[in-house]
């Protein structure tokens, strides 16, 4: 089944899994039962090793002028967050202008105001 | 003898011994290791790449991560075909035999509880990817940011522009997700929705959108590969992936839904 000269490919390369699949679930997933030897896995999350992934051609993406990998959603969990914290800044200030606006409406019948 | 001892995965006694060629993460043969009614598979490793230093260092560098990985997995994968493992997380290393047999006896009922209700299921996965005509994100190409000299303002522009024609298309892609996990886990008996998943490590083209593990009776397998596959057509634009039969990683676990606090 193995072998012997480089990585054992147990699924064949119709069935379609990839590194991600697999380290995903042997570093991720799977019964954790502390051995001899105390490792603390969670040090190498995937996250951890996507970023290094991302990190790895920072240099590269910075000679091409793009540094949204700062605030891109897909690569960060913390712009995920921004995004969306932003998103309920702007869709509050939103309602707050259409409120204003309607209280403006009514205000408006005594002192109509004129387009610019 | 220096060898420490990898631990794959626990399952109950097999009926036959193990393939003979069936080799571990650093080379050696995996072997059976029985002791109260359980049997540990195994493997020696060096000292000198397993103990906690060089493991730590070894962790870090994605070749060997993902060799060993797929070492392991290998294992597994073996195990799956002739019994029902349950898979340990990668790298649970123990000095030395009776290492393993204390743990054992110390987990023995919670593994034989976990091993009952995983008996004869297996793990499919499941991932749908929006095929994008545009390069890979990740890669945003001079091509994407446009003729030379785009200034920063130019560039937030454009990829705002770009955001809001993707956006319906994402629409479409989770409604299309949403309906196939809630299909696939009223056939499961249980599932799990992973993170998506980077192109980068998977080589997978397109964004991947779903991405779930699903819980099925080994003999529900093929009826539940033909849902999937029945799907595949409902979707154009999007492409959906099927990974398995694995060992129920998955479903291993102490909990459901295991977080990272």
């Amino acid at each position: 089944m193995t072998t012997p000269s480089r990585l054992p490919e147990p699924y064949g390369p119709g069935s379609g899994a990839n590194l991600a699949d697999i380290l995903e679930r042997v570093l991720d997933k799977g019964i954790v039962i502390a051995g001899d030897i105390r490792i603390n896995l969670l040090d190498i999350e995937l996250l951890t090793v996507k970023l290094r992934l991302v990190v790895a051609s920072v240099d590269k993406a910075k000679e091409m002028g793009i540094d949204w990998w700062e605030s891109d959603p897909a690569l960060s969990s913390r712009a995920r967050r921004d995004e969306l914290a932003k998103e309920n800044a702007e869709l509050r200030e939103r309602l707050a202008r259409l409120e204003e606006l309607e209280q403006g409406t009514g205000r408006a019948h005594t002192h109509p105001k004129e387009a610019p | 003898m220096t060898g420490l001892r990898y631990v794959y995965a626990v399952c109950r006694p097999l009926g036959a011994p193990l393939q003979a060629q069936l080799t571990g993460v650093a080379g050696a043969p995996a072997k059976m290791l029985t002791h109260h009614g359980l049997v540990a598979v195994v493997s020696e490793v060096p000292e000198r790449d397993f103990s906690e230093e060089p493991l730590r260092t070894h962790l870090e560098d994605l070749d060997w991560l993902a060799a060993t990985a797929r070492a392991h997995q290998g294992v597994i994968d073996a195990l799956t075909v002739v019994t029902t493992p349950l898979p340990l997380r990668m790298a649970t290393v123990f000095r030395d035999d009776s290492g393993v047999r204390s743990m054992i006896e110390s987990r023995e009922e919670h593994i034989r509880a976990t091993l009952e209700r995983l008996q004869g299921r297996v793990e499919w996965g499941v991932k749908v990817y929006l095929e994008t005509e545009q390069p890979q994100e990740a890669e945003a190409s001079p091509a994407e940011t446009g003729p030379k000299a785009a200034s920063g303002r130019d560039y937030l522009r454009r990829r705002r522009q770009q955001t809001m024609a993707r956006e319906d298309v994402w629409q479409k892609a989770e409604t299309f997700a949403t309906r196939l996990h809630e299909k696939l886990s009223a056939f499961a008996e249980d599932s799990r929705l992973h993170a998506p998943q980077n192109a980068t490590l998977s080589g997978a083209a397109g964004r991947n959108v779903l991405n779930a593990a699903y819980l099925v009776p080994r003999g529900h397998s093929e009826e539940f590969v033909e849902l999937v596959d029945r799907t595949k057509d409902d979707a154009p634009g999007l492409r959906v992936e099927l990974t398995g039969p694995w060992a129920a990683y998955s479903f291993a676990g102490e909990l459901p839904q295991q977080e990272v606090p």
